[in-house]
């Protein structure tokens, strides 16, 4: 249930959503970009192994 | 069993993946828990209202933004003196955790000022100091990001730190030596007398705890990250190819 936030509600609602969005934002972010490095990784080593550069 | 053995990547990421899994889960737990219990389960403040339900998300992300820098701070002069390129990639890793931190901390501050205080901002000693860590941490992201080899970036991107780091500390510990300023002494103490009631105090120390673990989650994941695109960028020099 929503506590009674008065006066304040816009402050104390803004505080809030705009930490969870930029929270979620790096969560998502640093996920992405881990899995867009690690597949690249995993492709050059691949071709790494084909050519016989390894 | 020495502490210098998680400078090899390999057994720094086999250690990473056990940890992770844990982390990630407790960081979640304690975020749900320290925010859920600040926002729906205390009163208001007799003097703030509701507006002290701000201090479970302002005071951890201001906690996370300060001790990233000193985490930044150890991994760099780790780097700096033994030259462990884990270290080096950890405190990259943490930046932008920090600086989203820094973010937070800020705009959090500007929101809760406005009301309590009667304005956004005030050039006071504690956020003077929190807007140049800011800065500082812009500063050390676009460092790493300008300059290509990744030995002369960690070097430099190292002595930045241990500049802003006298930022970092000023931002923890201006309200001890400057009295003028809006902004309020410590939360917590250890001394009871000054630490806020425990009904505000419980979930706070969770929420501490949540980001804490986040961060932790946050810098392991990173830290494998940039081994990986280290790692994918050594082979493709020897491949004569672009990443």
């Amino acid at each position: 249930m929503m506590p009674d936030l008065g006066k304040y509600s816009i402050y104390v609602l803004g505080a809030y959503g705009a930490t969870l969005f930029l929270m979620a934002g790096l969560v998502l972010l640093t996920l992405r970009r881990g899995r867009a490095a690690r597949a690249a990784l995993k492709r050059i080593e691949e071709e790494t192994a084909r050519n016989g550069k390894g | 069993m020495s502490l210098w053995e998680y400078a090899n990547p390999v057994k720094f990421l086999a250690l990473s993946a056990r940890v992770q899994p844990v982390a990630w889960a407790a960081a979640l737990t304690g975020i749900v828990v320290g925010l859920g219990w600040g926002f729906f389960g205390t009163p208001d403040d007799f003097r703030q209202g509701s507006t002290v339900k701000i201090i479970y998300i302002h005071v951890p992300a201001a906690w996370i933004a300060i001790n990233a820098w000193i985490m930044m701070l150890i991994a760099s002069l780790i780097w700096l003196v033994r030259r462990h390129h884990v270290s080096a990639l950890a405190a990259r890793a943490a930046a932008p955790v920090g600086l989203v931190m820094t973010v937070i901390g800020l705009l959090t501050g500007a929101i809760w000022g406005q009301p309590m205080w009667g304005t956004w901002w005030a050039w006071d000693p504690r956020l003077t100091s929190f807007l140049i860590l800011f800065l500082f941490y812009l500063g050390y992201i676009a460092l790493w990001e300008a300059i290509e080899d990744p030995d002369t970036a960690a070097d430099l991107t190292s002595v930045l730190c241990l500049v802003g780091s006298v930022f970092a500390l000023m931002s923890r510990y201006a309200v001890l030596f400057w009295s003028q300023g809006l902004h309020q002494g410590a939360s917590l103490s250890l001394d009871k007398e000054e630490n806020i009631s425990d009904v505000f105090w419980i979930p706070l120390v969770i929420s501490i705890a949540g980001f804490t673990l986040l961060f932790i989650a946050l810098v392991l994941y990173r830290t494998g990250t940039e081994i990986s695109l280290r790692r994918a960028r050594a082979l493709a020099v020897r491949l004569d190819k672009e990443l």
